[in-house]
Order: structure tokens, then sequence, then C-alpha cells
């Protein structure tokens, strides 16, 4: 039933979003359709979807490693910036270089300064206990500012009319096309790939196995000797690292160049990513394209039937808010008591381990030991 | 899926290679019918920027009747957004596309150089190609304005600038407000918040309130919502509408607006497009093109000072008025300009210094 769960959240958000603008006054069936299911007939729209879904299924994946061992990383946004300003530092030092080795060098600075920027708030929380919700949040603004203080000062491109922006990145800093003559650059298949590595990593591997216990049952793990700091920082340096490669890979794909618009809140957006692909990387690829489609589809529709641009954000929130009220209906069901009427646990046992998805309200964080 | 997506290509190919055969001999390389959209950074409902430019639109619309078919994308972000957005719009047919914000000009450009038979017009930034023209208008000149009035009714002498990004376009802003608003009051200064978005109502609204603290008495903003007016109409400051006239949502502290009228400009493009006329160009218009032009003067506003403003708006008007004329000194108090030496446009374009005064 948890794995229904996104469908039956899917299909519910379409119902309600149809309801929704009809009474608003628009064409609500067109606006569905226009969104959901056009773009899907449309060789050209599938190009837009799998680049829109790349760098979300990337971070999703990476925050999925977290979320099952319960660390919330909420940072991945910030953890994206870095990555793509790592890379950026690589190809500004490198612009008047040219070799095979310049694109790699600069993948591999974007996955460590996302890691970089996520180990922040694992070392406050395993030194200090100080919540990795509340750091890895705030640290999203500093990267931010970080990145508007390079766009207007040092970085910025000499030739470029003092607009906050750097020079465009050379052949060897741009990532080539996987499928030529398309816009599916090579971040594409490599998000897939790294889907499935993390899937087989997380089923089949001793680390795997650590982390879904940690997250499942803490104490269980205390018993077992799986030690809690190395899962923390295991989990927001794989966090970290896979924001970090979309950061980079953005970088030196889609944008070709660093702006100050660089974020577009693709850490925010793959935080719903990864809970409806239950936090499970096939899963996650799904929820990847089910995102994207409604971008992509929600500009077709304010060009087709003059839907408003907050129509997207709508059906978004829509999504993440029935698929949380689906997993609360799965696992409790409403009774009547007669002393109070009120909601109880439909079992008392944890869901099996094939759902690992616990969501945040279900289970309390046991405290950190003190160092 | 690719094999379809190059037939596809072929074939659109083939379809425009024969609309245009049927098209020549009736009249050279000009069209029937245009089908326009616009890309707007912002919601059309900002009621400032992006909100101008879907004014712009719509007149078009009203000018050109049924010779011309528009739609519109609004909220889109800079970067592979915006390029894809263009492109799905390039795609689909339209025979040019308005880009509107700066932000777009790399995307605009990238998309131009793949649909050499589309046309792409874009709004305040300096690229262009054969199918892509930049056209800009000069903002500053209706800054200038503003400044003087501020300079004349600020009993502090400080005024508060909300801005956006510190590009030339706003530096030019901040620079020309400052200028102009010093000739008045010779202790003027202008203290700038930054708050990194064209349009955020609450950002926009907590660095008016932050600035209104620091007691200033006139707030003027280069970002696109009204928060800031509101902001200042509650506090009992003076401020200015941003690219429409916003009297609505600050009666009392509303004293005029630079309204940027696009409508013309559009007709005129797309006239040439209809014509076969279209061709590639570079334009910064202004007051004397009718593309600036300053909101009604709030009645509550003393004579003298709609007298000091009209005479600017007139002058600017018959090209006798230019307020990047020396002297003119940066804050460190170095000469920029010597006493009636006028800044070439090409300095301003790239400006990224302040003039004294300014606390940015």
């Amino acid at each position: 039933m948890l794995l229904a769960a996104p469908l039956v959240a899917v299909a519910l958000t379409l119902a309600a979003g149809a309801i929704l603008f009809t009474l608003l006054g628009y064409d609500g069936a067109g606006a569905v359709r226009s969104i959901f299911v056009t773009p899907l007939f449309d060789p050209y729209r599938w190009q837009d979807l799998l680049v829109k879904a790349a760098p979300l299924a990337l971070i999703a994946t990476g925050l999925s490693i977290g979320f099952r061992a319960n660390v919330w990383n909420i940072g991945a946004e910030g953890q994206y910036v870095l990555g793509g300003l790592a890379a950026t530092d690589v190809a500004l030092l490198t612009h008047e270089m040219e070799g095979a080795w310049i694109l790699p060098a600069m993948v591999l600075a974007g996955i460590l300064g996302g890691m970089a920027w996520a180990a922040v708030p694992a070392a406050l929380r395993t030194r200090l206990g100080v919540s990795e919700i509340l750091t890895s949040l705030m640290l999203n603004y500093v990267a931010i500012q970080l990145l508007y203080y390079l766009m207007r000062g040092p970085w910025k491109d000499p030739m470029g009319f003092n607009f906050p922006q750097t020079v465009l990145f050379s052949a060897s800093q741009t990532l080539p096309m996987a499928v030529p003559g398309t816009l599916i650059h090579w971040g594409v298949p490599l998000a897939a790939i790294l889907a499935l590595a993390v899937w087989f990593a997380v089923g089949r591997t001793v680390a795997g196995f650590q982390i879904r216990v940690v997250g499942l049952a803490p104490d269980a793990a205390r018993y077992g000797g799986f030690r809690e700091r190395a899962t923390v920082w295991l989990a927001l340096l794989a966090g970290g690292g896979f924001a970090g490669l979309a950061g980079a890979l953005e970088a030196s794909g889609p944008f070709g160049q660093m702006v100050p618009a660089f974020p577009t809140g693709y850490g925010y957006t793959a935080i719903i990513v990864a809970f409806l692909g239950r936090l499970n990387a096939l899963g996650i690829l799904v929820a990847a394209m089910v995102l994207a489609l409604t971008y992509v589809g929600g500009e077709s529709a304010q060009t087709a039937i003059g839907l408003p641009a907050a129509a997207v954000g709508v059906f978004q929130a829509m999504l993440l808010f029935f698929l949380l009220a689906a997993d609360v209906l799965v696992r409790y069901r409403v009774a009547r008591s007669a002393a109070h009427g009120a909601v109880t646990p439909a079992a008392a046992s944890a869901p099996a381990g094939g759902s690992a998805a616990e969501p945040a309200a279900s289970k309390r964080r046991q405290p950190v030991e003190a160092a | 899926m690719f094999e379809i997506t190059r037939r596809r290509l072929l074939t659109t190919a083939g379809s425009l290679a024969t609309v245009s055969a049927f098209g020549l001999p009736a009249r050279a390389q000009g069209k029937d019918k245009v089908k326009a959209a616009f890309v707007y950074v912002g919601p059309v409902g900002d009621y400032g920027y992006s909100f101008a430019h879907d004014q712009g639109r719509k007149f078009l619309e009203e000018k050109l009747g049924d010779k011309v078919e528009t739609s519109f994308v609004e909220n889109v972000a800079e970067g592979p957004d915006a390029e894809r957005v263009i492109r799905q719009l390039a795609q689909g047919g339209n025979d040019v596309v308005f880009a509107t914000s700066f932000g777009f000009m790399n995307p605009t450009l990238k998309v131009a150089k793949q649909f050499p038979d589309v046309k792409f017009e874009h709004a305040t930034g300096y690229m262009t190609a054969p199918n892509m023209a930049a056209y800009n208008s000069r903002f500053y000149q209706g800054r200038a304005v503003l400044g003087t009035i501020a300079g004349m009714m600020s009993k502090s002498g400080k005024g508060g600038y909300v801005a956006s990004f510190p590009i030339p376009e706003v530096v030019m802003g901040i620079d020309a407000f400052t200028l102009a608003a010093r000739k008045v009051n010779p202790n003027f200064t202008t203290q700038v918040v930054w708050v990194s978005s064209w349009y955020d109502p609450a950002k926009e609204a907590d660095a008016a309130k932050a600035l209104l603290d620091q007691g200033v008495d006139v707030i003027t903003q280069h970002t696109d919502s009204p928060a800031p007016l509101q902001a200042a109409e509650q506090r009992g400051a003076i401020a200015f509408g941003q690219a429409w006239d916003m009297s609505s949502f600050a009666p009392n502290a509303h004293m005029t607006a630079i309204v940027d009228h696009w409508g013309p400009y559009y007709v005129q493009e797309v006239q040439k497009l209809l014509d076969g006329t279209w061709e590639s160009h570079d334009v910064w218009l202004g007051m004397q093109e009718d593309v600036l032009e300053m909101a009604p003067f709030n009645p509550k506003m003393p004579d003298d000072v709609k007298a000091a403003a009209q005479k600017i708006v007139d002058e600017t008007k018959a090209g006798t008025y230019e307020i990047f004329t020396g002297p003119i000194k940066d804050q460190k108090g170095e000469l920029k300009a010597k006493d009636g030496e006028r800044i070439p446009d090409a300095d301003l374009l790239k400006l990224d210094w302040y003039v004294e005064g300014v606390n940015a």
C-alpha cells in the first residue's frame, strides 16, 4: 500500500487540480491535460523533461540516503550552489587552457564543494548536537550571499559591461551532449546511472544496511555496534556530494557560465522528489520526471490556455500534501473509541524493510551522545 | 524518439520553406499575420515592470487587431529555464519573441542561433545577432525627475533606494536620482538597500521599512512590486511608482511614477515584420520617443515642485537637459566628468560607480 500512495497522490492531485482551476474560471481539464499529458507527446518536450529532471534526480538520490538514516539535510540548495561555484572556480582558473582534464576537474571540484558545505552541519551535529535541519537550511542563505558577492566583485566578466555574471565557459569546460543534436547532456545518463548505483548500494552493502538500521531502529543500531556519528557524516556527505555534482553539471551544462540566478530551487524541489519516490532510487527517477513535467507542462499551459505561472506551484504543493496525507491514511486508521474519538495506530509494528520511508513526525530521533 | 525529432525537424523546415515560398509572391517577405510571444521575468500581476510589458502586448493586440496573435509566459527564471521557454516559443511557430529581462540575454542568443528564421528582441541587454535585436529605455531620465522631487520635498535630506541587482541600468538610476536631488539640496544623500530580486514584495517591504527606520523620508525603488510604496504610505513618507502608475496602492505617498510605455515600440516592430522590413538593431529610447512617461503628479505635491519636475520633463523631451552632465564626482570625490562634459552612452551602459552622496 505504501508503494501505491504516490500513485494515489498523483491521481488526487490531477483530480483536485482540475476541479480547482475549473472553479477559478479556467478550463480545468484542459489545464491538467496541457500540463501533464500534452508534453509527453512532443519529442522536443521530452528533451526538456530529461534535462530538467536530471539535477532533481541527482539531488534527491543523495538526500534519500540521509533521509533513510533520519538525517534531515535541508541544505541541498546551498550544497548545489557551492558545487556550481567550485566548478566555476576551476573554470575561471583554466579559462585560457584546453584539455580533456578540465571538465572532470570541474565536476570533481563541484562534488568536493558540495561535501564541504554539508560537512559544516555534520560537524555541528556530531560534535555539538546541533540540529542539522536548522544549520543546513541556514547555510543555503549563506551560499547564495557568497554567490552574489563573487558575481558582483571577483568573478565578474571584465568584458561583460559590469553585469554581475562570469564569462561564458569555453568548449573544454562545457558538458558535451550525450545525444548529438539534442539538448540531452551527459548529466542525464549520469543521473540515471548514479541512482541505480545508490539503489544497489543501499540494498546490498553493509553501509546501506547500516543507514537503514540507524534510520529505522537507532537503539538496535547502537546495540549492533553501528556508530551513529559515522552514519550522520556519511549521510550528509553523500547528500552534499550529489547536490554539488548536480551544481557542477548544471553550471557546465545548461548554464554555461555562473549567474546570480543560478539557484532555482532544485534543492528544495528535490525534497518532494525524494519523498514522492519513496526514498527509493528507482522511484526517484520517476518522481523527478513527474516534477519536471509540472515545470515544463506549466510553461506550455501558460501559452496554450493562459494558466498563470503560480498554477505550477499549486500542483507541486498539492502533490506533496496528498502524498503525506495518503501516507498517514495508509499507516493509520481512524477509529472511534468509547473514551476519546482519537486516531490510533493501526499496527504496532513498523513497516517492513522494503519501505524505509518514514515521515518526519512518526519517529523521534535519539539524542546524540555527548562527545 | 530522436529519429522522430530529426524527422520532425525536417518536416518543420519543409513546411517553413513551403510557407515562405507561398508568401513570397504576395509581398516581399512580408506576412499577413504575425505571431508574437513575450517572456516576462515576473508575474504579469506585479503592477510594475512585467505588468508594463504586458500592457504593451495588449496595446499591440488592440492596434493591430487580427494581424497579430500574442501569447506570454510569466515568472520565467533567468538561465536555462528561460532558454527552454524561449526555445519552446520558437518551436511553437512564433515569428518574434520579445524577451523582456536582462538575464534572458544569453539564453535568447543561444536560441536565436538555432532558429535563424525567427526574430528575437531582447530588452535591456547589449548583445545582438542578425535575427536578434536589442531595445532599451532611458529609465534614468525619469529618475532625474524623481530625484528633483525628492530633493525638494525631503525634510531630512535622506532618501532610501530599494534596489534589485547592481547592474548598470540600476546603478545609472541611483546616480541620476542622487545627482538630480543634490542639484536641489547639495546635502542630499541616498541610502541603497539591495534585495537581490526583481520581484519579492516581502523583502522589498522589509527593505523600505529598514530605510524608514534609518530616518529617510523619501522611498524610491528599482524593484517591481508596489510593496515599498505601501510601506512609505504607512509611515507618511513619499515614494514613487515603478514602471507603471501605482497610485492606487499608495494614494498619499505616490508622487509620480516612471511609466514604461512599450506599446508603440511593439507595434512598430511587429508592423516591420508584417511589411518585411525588420532588421536587427540596438536602440536606446526614452522620453523623446514617448517610451518613457511620468505618471500624473500627485495633487498633494507643492506647485513649485510640480513646476520644477515638469521643467525637467520638458527639457529632456526638447533634448536640452541631460542629467549625466558634469561636473560629476564619484563617492571618493574624484572628478568623473568635467564641467559641461557629458558622460557618453557607451560609458553609461557599463556604469559601475556611484556619485557623491550615495551610500551603497
